[in-house]
């Protein structure tokens, strides 16, 4: 226990609805957020099997509007931006010149000229001034800050649609795609996005507005799901957590993110990453690879494994049944089917390299 | 188990522990881990009991506990040597959770210093530390 004074947490317009729903409340990224409500596993297993609904409120957004948007987002992100249509949606990465990442992140078309770029809450602050620092380099560009304009609300699970869709006013964009909708009388952004490998969709809406829709979504079946599940869901499909398996410290290239980067555009970082795709003059010393223990044991961030490399994330998998996570291994013990010993606090835990997702709907 | 429970025949650690001592065998104690303990860590999902013969000190952790999110070191109430483990609980942590004072208990330890029970709580005086 600290003696210093407690920080002051941010709250997400739906603290009192965690509140009364019995939430365990927790520090995280400045907010204090509800890690979980009846259980992580049974929160886990209604997203995977019905429907959960999450509140991510504390993502931040950043806006990029007028007719130099693309200039400035095709000089930021990895991906190529120029092919995401409107009302289109797209993964990226933001880099440093020398490749390491800044951010992971999608960004939604909203109109013509006009983008929007959902940050990660403990990157928000540095993302948004990283943008506004490159949009003085690009003419006729408006970079504003979204976080205070909305609130987040992730709704998933194979029943996810079926519910929204039944309080929208038109049919829901489909995967990969955004669009205004009218729920339940309120302006929301529908995204067919998500971060836990099942259907469903985001909802962008205004804070005050965010109440009546989770209420509404809530009362038709969504399991209210914490932070908890959302991180065994995102493990298990194995998506990435920036301040676990990303960092200022690795490259897109070396984190499996190469999909996702199209050096042709020149985003900063490109010669970086370039390089590192082409091993020239030399590949990265270590990969991120899916693991599966095998046998009793968790393991966790931080864990070493025998021989070079470190747990960066790591669970009980709520349908695996077995401790599972991610690791950055030599590349010479990469592959899939590489035996690994991961020192757990002081046992050594056996553990095989997966293919990627260690979950997969039909499994 | 929903509601918080702390028996009063049971001798408490300020660390979340209980300790059973029963009267016709005071060399010998049961311990396990209290409904705080319990509903604080969430539901547990991973405990490997530590082998029998392992050494105890009273106040230093002994074994682990693991939720989903995190892990949980439980601290010894008494000092002696583990002489049974649990393996119900090895085998279906859940029982933790469901049954704290019962079927989720630990280990069971042949006391080096019976005397070290007077340090302990009883259960009023570990309720009033769960107040601060």
């Amino acid at each position: 226990m600290s003696s210093t004074a407690p920080p002051i947490l941010r709250r997400t317009p739906l603290f009192e609805r965690h509140q009364a729903a019995g939430a365990k409340l927790v520090e995280f990224a400045g907010w204090e957020m509800p890690v979980q409500y009846r259980g992580v596993r049974e929160e886990h297993m209604a997203v995977r099997e019905a429907c959960g609904i999450f509140d991510v409120s504390h993502m931040g957004e950043i806006e990029t509007s007028g007719p130099g948007s693309l200039a400035l987002l095709q000089r930021l992100l990895s991906n190529d931006v120029a092919k995401i249509p409107t009302d289109g949606a797209q993964y990226s990465v933001l880099c440093r010149e020398d490749g390491g990442v800044l951010d992971d992140l999608f960004t939604y078309r909203l109109d013509v000229d006009r983008y929007l770029t959902v940050t990660n809450a403990s990157n928000h602050e540095r993302d948004l001034a990283w943008f506004t620092a490159h949009a003085q380099e690009v003419p006729d560009v408006q970079v504003t800050d979204g976080i205070e304009d909305w609130a987040m609300l992730a709704v998933q699970g194979p029943q996810a649609r079926e519910i929204v869709q039944a309080i929208s006013d038109a049919p829901l964009p489909g995967r990969m795609s955004a669009a205004t909708r009218r729920l339940g009388g309120v302006d929301v952004l529908v995204c067919g996005t998500g971060y836990t490998g099942e259907n469903g969709v985001e909802l962008l809406c205004a804070p005050a507005d965010a109440p009546s829709l989770w209420d509404e979504i809530v009362r038709r079946g969504a399991m209210p799901a914490g932070l908890g599940a959302r991180d065994t869901l995102r493990l298990e499909v194995c998506f990435h957590l920036y301040g676990n398996d990303l960092s200022v410290d690795r490259g897109p290239i070396e984190a499996g993110l190469g999909w996702c980067c199209k050096e042709d555009t020149g985003f900063i970082g490109s010669d970086a990453v370039r390089s590192a795709r082409e091993a020239t003059p030399a590949p990265p010393a270590e990969k991120l690879v899916a693991f599966v223990i095998d046998g009793p044991g968790i393991a966790r961030q931080g864990n070493p494994v025998l021989g070079g490399g470190e747990v960066t994330s790591g669970t009980l998998s709520p349908c695996l049944r077995a401790g599972i996570g991610l690791a950055y291994v030599p590349v010479e013990r990469a592959a899939t089917g590489t035996r690994l010993e991961i020192d757990v606090r002081g046992k050594m835990r056996p553990a095989v390299v997966k293919d990627k997702p260690l979950y997969r709907k039909d499994s | 188990m929903a509601q918080a429970s702390y028996p009063a025949e049971l001798l408490y650690h300020p660390e979340h522990d209980w300790a059973r001592i029963d009267d016709t065998d005071p060399e010998h104690a049961i311990l396990g881990i209290t409904w705080y303990a319990q509903d604080a860590l969430g539901e547990v999902v991973f405990f490997e009991a530590p082998d029998v013969g392992t050494t105890l000190t009273k106040d230093a952790p002994y074994t682990e506990v693991e939720s989903v999110k995190a892990v949980s070191d439980v601290v010894a109430p008494l000092s002696g040597e583990v002489v049974e483990v649990n393996q119900t609980a090895t085998e279906n942590p859940g029982m933790i959770n469901e049954d704290p004072y019962g079927e989720g208990w630990l280990v069971k330890v042949r006391l080096s210093d019976p005397s070290e029970r007077e340090a302990l709580l009883d259960a009023a005086s570990y309720i009033a530390t769960l107040a601060g």
